[in-house]
């Protein structure tokens, strides 16, 4: 971190202007944030090119489309539930972006053992979460939804869904094991060594609340719509 | 560090946290909708409002500098021309396989349920 971390621009376009035009650092933030923030640009556009391509699959198919809320519906309690498992699920995922953020302010207060445990809380949900896609996925398997065919409709349901939701679910898996990682790095003191600078917190915290944000897309377009 | 550090009272994590909840209800409800322009729209709001505020409250983005706003939330919105292009070749690839090979014969199984 260099004097310009932290220094107040002027607000507004002035401050934009003298950002880029003067000779320091532009986006004043640490350089693992901004780095973060650039993957998660990247990231972007590689879900982006999922969901655009899914778009374009199912608009250009002449098969009727499967119903998601029939596909992923399940029976609780005798009565027939559409999208109960994925409504499960997308709850799980704010729970732990609500942890996630806690965890990133106890970790500015310096308070090490509230941090971990908010994180590691973050990453059993996380867990969960992957393990009730396992579930999904099985159940889907089992009645014969493939990459290439199902019996509900168009074969570019399958693909779509196991590319998407495969691709989130491993960044969710990722995600757990970078929390847990850093979790434990905050118990043990690691960073108490290098200063007492807990930034790392919020950066991972960037990463989880981008799969979550992920997830508010993939629910909307894919399971919705 | 009082910009950079991104301290902020709890009382708005547990605000938007809530909200969160809120909306991810309500986005649910609108699968016991009938389908139409209505059902559309109201998927959209939710999603933006929940991606919103996820970004702007739980990632600091709303706190940060003009020059990183711009940057990182800027591209994506390049992504408009490429739905915007894949939608009219995905319509036109539907017309050319009615064309060509005409309408589906496909007949659907209705979901089991476990």
């Amino acid at each position: 971190m260099s004097d310009a971390v932290g220094v107040q621009s002027a607000p507004g376009n002035t401050g934009f202007v003298d950002d880029w035009s003067q000779d320091k650092q532009v986006f004043g933030v640490p350089w693992g944030k901004a780095m973060m923030w650039i993957f998660l640009l990247s990231d972007t556009f590689i879900f982006s090119c999922f969901l655009v391509g899914y778009m374009s699959v199912r608009i250009a198919t002449t098969d009727p489309w499967p119903n998601p809320s029939e596909v992923f519906g399940l029976e609780a309690f005798g009565v027939q539930v559409p999208l109960l498992l994925i409504a499960i699920m997308t709850f799980i995922l704010i729970t732990s972006s609500g942890t996630m953020a806690l965890a990133v302010n106890m970790g500015y207060r310096k308070d090490r053992n509230k941090t971990f445990w908010l994180m590691v809380a973050t990453a059993v949900l996380g867990a969960t979460f992957v393990g009730m896609q396992a579930f999904e996925w099985s159940k889907l398997i089992s009645e014969g939804v493939r990459p290439w065919e199902n019996p509900f409709g168009a074969a570019q349901f399958g693909s779509s869904f196991f590319m998407i939701t495969g691709f989130h679910g491993m960044h969710v898996s990722a995600g757990v094991i970078y929390l847990l990682v850093i979790a434990f790095r905050v118990k043990n003191g690691f960073y108490e060594k290098r200063g007492g600078n807990y930034e790392i917190v919020e950066i991972t915290g960037l990463y989880w609340h981008f799969v979550d944000l992920v997830w508010v897309f993939i629910f909307a377009f894919f399971y919705l719509w | 560090m009082a910009e950079t550090g991104q301290q902020h009272p709890l009382k708005i994590y547990w605000i938007m946290w809530g909200a969160l909840f809120v909306l991810s209800g309500m986005s649910y409800a609108t699968d016991f909708m009938d389908d139409g322009a209505l059902r559309t729209f109201l998927i959209l709001t939710f999603m933006f409002l929940k991606a919103g505020g996820i970004v702007l409250i739980f990632m600091h983005m709303g706190w940060e500098r003009l020059a990183l706003k711009i940057s990182i939330l800027g591209p994506p919105a390049a992504l408009l021309v490429l739905i915007w292009l894949m939608s009219l070749e995905g319509a036109y690839v539907e017309d050319t396989r009615v064309e060509y090979y005409g309408e589906s014969t496909f007949e659907p199984r209705e979901p089991e349920h476990h």
